[in-house]
């Protein structure tokens, strides 16, 4: 019989949340898993995912109102100093105990099953940042450079 | 069938999705042809997830079975 041919995955990843971070990683992980080749193309605020340190990833309680809260938590004491550390601190917390994995373990995967993770030289320029800011192995490029992959793509996502 | 000759055990106890099945392909890296792979896991989500890996991947899904709140696999590398 012959071999199937290999699907491909193309993500753009324009999300810098600890919640949107979640999804572009574990669907490319997931489909690397199942043979398939994958891009991820990190744009916008989804370039904090490829910073050395992942540390500065939080999840805001503000205008998140889906946000699941121990107690019913008013619009403006969300808005308060310290409430985004501390919803950050508690997401991570459950995280650890369900056994979910951390975004720097899941991003290691992306880059030990050599998903092909593409950092947005536009935005790097727009927001001043520095190619040495970012993780090792990474790839710089733009719009046509994804899109001559996302072409042939059998799933395409916008995260 | 919670028993069966196999020759390599994964532990993905206490692990979320997508970790089981992460896990699962690398052990299965390590295994020759024909080898049984079995996994035991408590993400209840794992057992469609492990289902669609083995269809997608060619590696037969030879058995799966649940153990109190465990859910046990077994795998035959293709």
């Amino acid at each position: 019989m012959e071999e199937p041919r290999q699907k491909k995955m193309a993500v753009i990843a324009s999300k810098g949340t600890l919640d949107m971070a979640y999804p572009p990683f574990i669907l490319a992980t997931t489909a690397a898993a199942l043979g398939w080749e994958v891009q991820i193309f990190f744009t916008f605020y989804g370039l904090q995912l490829l910073r050395k340190s992942l540390k500065k990833i939080k999840i805001s309680p503000l205008a998140n109102p889906a946000m699941p809260m121990p107690v019913p938590m008013p619009v403006l004491l969300a808005s308060m100093p310290g409430m985004q550390s501390m919803a950050t601190t508690m997401m991570k917390q459950k995280i650890k105990k369900h056994g979910v994995a951390s975004l720097e373990d899941l991003r290691t995967m992306c880059l030990e099953a050599d998903i092909k993770m593409i950092a947005c030289q536009m935005t790097i320029d727009l927001f001043e940042f520095k190619q040495s800011e970012f993780i090792e192995g990474i790839d710089y490029g733009g719009a046509a450079m994804f899109l001559e992959f996302a072409g042939e793509a059998d799933v395409t996502l916008f995260i | 069938m919670t028993t069966m000759n196999h020759d390599k055990e994964l532990d993905a106890r206490g692990l979320s999705c997508p970790l089981p099945i992460l896990k699962t392909k690398k052990a299965l890296s390590d295994l020759a042809s024909g080898q049984v792979l079995k996994v035991v896991a408590t993400d209840p989500g794992s057992i469609k997830d492990m289902q669609a890996f083995a269809n997608q991947t060619g590696n037969p899904l030879v058995s799966q079975a649940e153990q109190g709140k465990e859910y046990v696999f077994f795998l035959r590398k293709k």
